[in-house]
């Protein structure tokens, strides 16, 4: 493991309501360079609404973001340049049903990074052939299993090289025989140094692959640290509680 | 006998009684059509007045005479419906794009087609054909299309892209809004996700009732006739007035029919669900 860097993206007091429901509270989180943090929390927390804060398909009522410094969520900001630098992987996929697997990946590269079609094409191939998909290339979304779309998504996601990855329960939609080759391709991306912040049900998996463990609770990071601290000695009452409740439905 | 036997035989009786629910179905089929539509023909054709009609309407001395006079104003239509179908798709994707849009310079258009699309939706097309096709000459502005295949056209145009619109917006609609959010985190501008993630999706989708639409604009096209063009219709309606004989508009009906059915047909292939998305 490298050892975590300045940091990547500073969320600072971010809140958000739909309406009348406040979501997001004022959240407080920072990702390093090279770090993975985990982000848990009951299904409605917010956690999937942090993420999308983040990309910019969501404004943020108050607070700020940070990346690499420089505030992407200030209104002045354009927020295509911002979601160049940002990859997102949802968790029903959202792969493009008229495209193939490799188009899919290429896309991105050819209309927002200015890639040249034989350039995009080979980075495309390369990436899939690097997330077990070699001859898959041509086949479109519904011809593949939930765990390759997942994994062609993810290709996507990191196909226009971004700083940092934001992965959104990329395994919750998968059967469960699925859900190792997801988590091993999230695994290679946390070997090679890529900054992620992942929201997860998949406790095991956070403990094994996150440097950062944050509990987002009514819309706020009530507890935070290492994985060692947060999920084998969780400070905090709802932390256990949520804990226990995971424990109880065979999922940590 | 064995037991394998057993299962053999019993498989072997299953299928039989497959067979034989197959031929009686085919058979009372059969029947049932023999009967329904032989009663049918047996009904008009006793009929009273029936030798007169065939007489009328389907002589076939006047058909062979005026079939081809007929034919030569049916290209007009088939012309007119093919130009008027094209500028009816691109008119009518562009309108439907800019009713979805939300960038709000593009109001006062959203505005606009949402009135445009009700006025013309709500008015009868036979109706907008007079309106044009007498009312715009009668201006007597110059510059403006005087020719009534123009204006007949241009009537149909108004009346048809305002119905395309609400189709292909129908269409954009029924993306999933995953798919905007997908296409936006991988870096396209909104303009870009339109392009190429949404419209392509959209259009497959609204293919089978688009092509509803050209079938009924093709039969349309004979509206134009009340501004006096020497369509199939017309013509029709001129040589009857010259025999006194309806055989004419019995051959435009078949020539009309020559294109909607093999249109139809086209239609029900993309019918099914996946059908419209390959």
């Amino acid at each position: 493991m490298s050892a975590p860097g300045k940091p990547v993206l500073e969320i600072r007091e971010v809140t958000k309501s739909f309406g009348e429901r406040e979501v997001l509270r004022g959240v407080d989180l920072t990702v390093r360079e090279h770090e993975a943090v985990a982000l848990i929390g009951a299904s409605g927390s917010g956690k999937s609404t942090l993420l999308r804060c983040i990309d910019l398909l969501e404004e943020i009522d108050d607070g700020d973001v940070f990346l690499d410094g420089e505030t992407i969520t200030d209104p002045a900001v354009a927020p295509v340049a911002v979601r160049r630098r940002l990859g997102l992987v949802f968790q029903a996929y959202n792969l493009f049903p008229h495209m193939t697997a490799l188009e899919n990946v290429m896309l991105g590269e050819r209309r927002a990074h200015g890639s040249s079609r034989a350039e995009a094409e080979e980075r495309g191939r390369a990436l899939l052939a690097r997330f077990g998909l070699e001859g898959r290339e041509d086949d479109r979304p519904d011809n593949l299993s939930g765990g390759q779309q997942q994994r062609v998504a993810i290709a996507r996601a990191f196909a226009g090289r971004p700083r940092a990855l934001l992965l959104d329960e990329v395994t919750s939609a998968l059967d469960p025989e699925l859900v190792g080759e997801v988590l091993q391709a999230v695994r290679d991306l946390k070997g090679e140094g890529m900054t992620m912040l992942i929201a997860t049900h998949e406790m095991s998996f956070a403990r094994e692959v996150a440097d950062q463990v944050a509990f987002l609770h009514e819309g706020r990071i009530l507890e935070q640290g290492p994985p060692s601290q947060v999920l084998a000695a969780p400070q905090r009452d709802e932390t256990r509680r949520f804990l226990s409740r995971l424990l109880e439905a065979g999922r940590a | 006998m064995s037991e394998t036997a057993v299962i053999a035989d019993r498989r072997l009786e299953r299928e039989a009684a497959k067979r034989r629910r197959h031929r009686r179905g085919q058979a009372i089929a059969a029947l049932s059509s023999v009967v329904v539509i032989g009663g049918l023909a047996l009904w008009v054709l006793t009929s009273p007045g029936w030798p007169e009609v065939q007489e009328t309407f389907f002589n076939w001395e006047v058909f062979k005479e005026s079939f081809p006079e007929v034919l030569d104003g049916f290209w007009l239509d088939v012309k007119l419906f093919v130009i008027v179908e094209i500028a009816v798709l691109a008119v009518g994707l562009a309108l439907a794009v800019l009713r979805t849009s939300r960038a709000p310079a593009f109001f006062p258009f959203r505005l606009l087609t949402t009135v445009y699309v009700d006025l013309f939706r709500g008015i009868p097309t036979i109706l907008l054909v007079y309106l044009v096709g007498f009312g715009v000459p009668a201006l007597r502005l110059s510059g403006l299309p005087t020719d009534p295949v123009v204006l007949g056209g241009i009537a149909l145009g108004l009346s048809y892209s305002a119905y395309v619109t609400e189709v292909y917006r129908s269409g954009i609609r029924s993306v999933h809004r995953g798919q905007r959010d997908a296409a936006l985190a991988v870096g396209l501008t909104e303009a870009q996700a339109m392009r190429h993630v949404i419209l392509p999706q959209a259009i497959r989708r609204v293919a089978a009732p688009l092509l509803n639409d050209f079938v009924a604009l093709q039969k349309d096209v004979a509206l134009i006739s009340i501004l006096g063009p020497q369509e199939a219709f017309r013509i029709a309606q001129i040589v009857q007035g010259e025999t006194f004989n309806y055989t004419p508009l019995i051959a435009a009906a078949i020539l009309y029919l020559a294109v909607t059915v093999p249109l139809a047909r086209v239609v029900e292939r993309m019918g099914g669900p996946e059908g419209a998305v390959r």
